[in-house]
């Protein structure tokens, strides 16, 4: 709760990872966090807010903007610089494998922003890993339903039992070195052109 | 045998000692000027020297900077002022970057929306194929005409702010009698959006490299109304840059770097590999754009607009020929004169050495063995003209910035150049 003063802004095209990192930031006791899903208007934004600390998804083109922002709100005596101490490589380091950049307030002591920093790491990188998670549901589901097809069609043309229609694709994966879905597939794919 | 290697071991140069790093993590932006490391990739330039190129593409000059300073790139494809930037401590991380080779010249353009080009010519008289300083001055008169009309102010788009395409389409303004920054709004755009911007209404106008003018104007969005070489053929485009702490721990693997790009260099440069590099650029992994417009691109056969109006550009790009590879620490000295100019850095001795040691000619001599005769620092503009005709003598800096008519250090106290 101490840091409940600082004013953050997050900039994000992903609209649930930018949600999980505000619910991370308001845990944490920070109570001044503003969302944005895109940059359009963001001089604006960043004039009336004055945040102090702004976290920005490395994959968004747009931070060459945000550069441009920063050279000319500079002339307004506004100065923006990126990770207040360069001795923190390791901290820098996890932060752009994670995905995320972080403009500072010049002047901020580190220890603030350090936290902050932490927690969009490690959100960006619990987002990453459900996304990982899911993409694997998924395609284990597919692989599922495609083998339960090729299983139909076995069974239908070559008047097998549903656990011999099985076997058949295991033995054969097996022997080519192959992914049984992958058999399953060309089972499908060939009974489609003959069929 | 043993002791033998034991023996041979000791005596090994530092080269040969510990490991050489013969694996280089190299950052592109996806553009035409990227060639010459795709090129060194992709046709085993980079092999017969003993290296490995692992290509990694990015989506913003900020991500180039930051994975390099950070260590995640060894090497990157960066805008020619991205160094001078880091060495004069300017941009929101700066971090120590030099560079031994320039990836050549050329490739950028100035584009304007078809409409703009219209009420130009019919505000100005511009004849079809009116001249670069000719299409600046007319848009002089038709933002006095808005002006006047109180119409909203035009907005131009840039790719970064320490970048050519914002010096060149600053310098363009200029020469027009244009404030580039009370007379327009500049702001940044990503370069493969810039068609679509321009499209859409969101910018009037733009100042990037290719293929992307081209597009635009193909899609018949754009009118193409001057080029690089109309403005400073000299200016370095893009260079090869790293950490120079890196370059003096691999030295050896820095000079071999070099001749693979001296070599890639030189295969771009011949119009019969262009079919080859140009069908290697459309791929996917690199610039993903159609396989004819960076033909014609390579060609510098440009299609003015959509109605057919076509310019041929001589030397459109440059990759290798007249030295062009060359870091030469006088064109470094001319990024800093606009740096100046528009009011990103101030004059000072330290400064002036600062930016001229980005560009480090030492190494690509030491790896060739060759360079352009004459000095480093030498006048610019007698043989290559300015498009204001402004001869550049950086052992002069101040009088040269001060000659300028238009410049941020003249708007302080005058307000916009057009009333």
């Amino acid at each position: 709760m101490v840091n409940s003063d600082l004013t953050i802004l997050v900039i994000d095209e992903n609209t649930i990872r930018a949600s999980i990192i505000e619910e991370g930031l308001h845990e944490a006791g920070h109570l001044h966090v503003s969302i944005i899903h895109e940059v359009n208007g963001v001089a604006r934004i960043i004039e009336t807010l004055k945040p102090d600390v702004i976290i920005i998804d490395i994959e968004n083109p747009n931070r060459d903007m945000m550069e441009h922002l920063f050279q000319l709100t500079r002339t307004v005596s506004r100065p923006i610089a990126m990770f207040v101490d360069r001795s923190d490589s390791s901290l820098i380091e996890a932060a752009m494998d994670a995905g995320v950049s972080a403009y500072v307030v010049d002047g901020l002591k580190k220890e603030r922003v350090k936290s902050i920093l932490d927690m969009a790491v490690s959100r960006f990188n619990a987002f990453s890993r459900l996304q990982r998670e899911l993409a694997e549901a998924k395609s284990a589901l597919e692989e599922r339903k495609v083998i339960e097809r090729a299983k139909g069609i076995l069974m239908k043309m070559r008047g097998l039992s549903e656990e011999q229609a099985f076997a058949l694709l295991r033995q054969t994966a097996m022997n080519e070195k192959k992914k049984m879905a992958d058999i399953a597939q060309s089972v499908v794919t060939a009974a489609g052109l003959l069929m | 045998m043993l002791i033998n290697r034991d023996v041979g071991e000791l005596a090994a140069p530092p080269s040969a000692r510990g490991k050489a790093q013969r694996l280089l993590r190299a950052g592109f932006i996806p553009l035409v000027d990227a060639s010459v490391l795709i090129a060194a990739s992709e046709f085993g330039f980079a092999a017969k020297e003993g290296l490995t190129l692992d290509l990694v593409k990015d989506v913003s000059w900020s991500n180039i900077r930051d994975r390099l300073a950070f260590r995640q790139f060894d090497i990157a494809h960066m805008l020619s002022p991205m160094p001078v930037a880091s060495m004069l401590g300017l941009g929101s991380n700066p971090s120590p970057t030099i560079t031994p080779f320039s990836l050549g010249r050329g490739g950028n353009a100035i584009t304007l929306s078809v409409n703009l080009f219209e009420r130009m010519r019919n505000t100005a008289g511009l004849t079809e194929n009116a001249g670069a300083l000719a299409n600046a001055t007319a848009l002089g008169k038709t933002i006095g005409q808005m002006r006047e009309r109180g119409e909203r102010l035009l907005t131009l788009g840039i790719t970064y702010p320490f970048s050519s395409h914002n010096y060149e389409l600053r310098y363009w303004l200029a020469a027009g009698g244009i404030d580039p920054d009370r007379d327009v709004k500049l702001v940044v755009v990503p370069p493969p959006l810039t068609a679509d911007a321009l499209q859409a209404g969101a910018i009037d106008g733009f100042c990037v490299g290719a293929p992307w003018n081209m597009i635009a104007s193909e899609r018949g969005v754009g009118r193409i109304v001057a080029a690089k070489q109309d403005i400073w053929p000299m200016a370095p485009e893009k260079v090869i840059a790293m950490r120079p702490d890196w370059a003096d721990d691999n030295s050896d693997t820095v000079s071999r770097l070099i001749v693979a790009l001296d070599a890639a260099a030189r295969w771009c440069d011949r119009p019969e590999n262009h079919e080859a590099l140009a069908e290697a650029l459309t791929d996917q992994r690199f610039i993903a754009a159609p396989v004819e417009i960076i033909r014609q691109v390579l060609a510098g056969d440009f299609s003015l607009d959509a109605k057919g109006n076509r310019r041929i550009i001589p030397n459109y790009f440059i990759f290798n020929r007249g030295f062009a590879n060359y870091p030469k620490p006088g064109h470094a000295l001319w990024i800093y004169s606009q740096m100046i100019r528009w009011g990103q850095a101030e004059f000072s001795e330290t400064a002036l050495k600062a930016a001229a040691e980005a560009y480090r000619p030492d190494l690509y001599r030491e790896a060739l063995g060759t360079g352009p005769a004459g000095e480093d620092i030498t006048m610019e503009g007698n043989d290559y003209h300015f498009l204001d005709r402004h001869l550049f003598d950086p052992t002069n800096m101040r009088s040269y910035v001060d000659n300028f008519a238009v410049s941020a250090l003249k708007t302080k106290t005058s307000g916009g150049r057009i009333a």
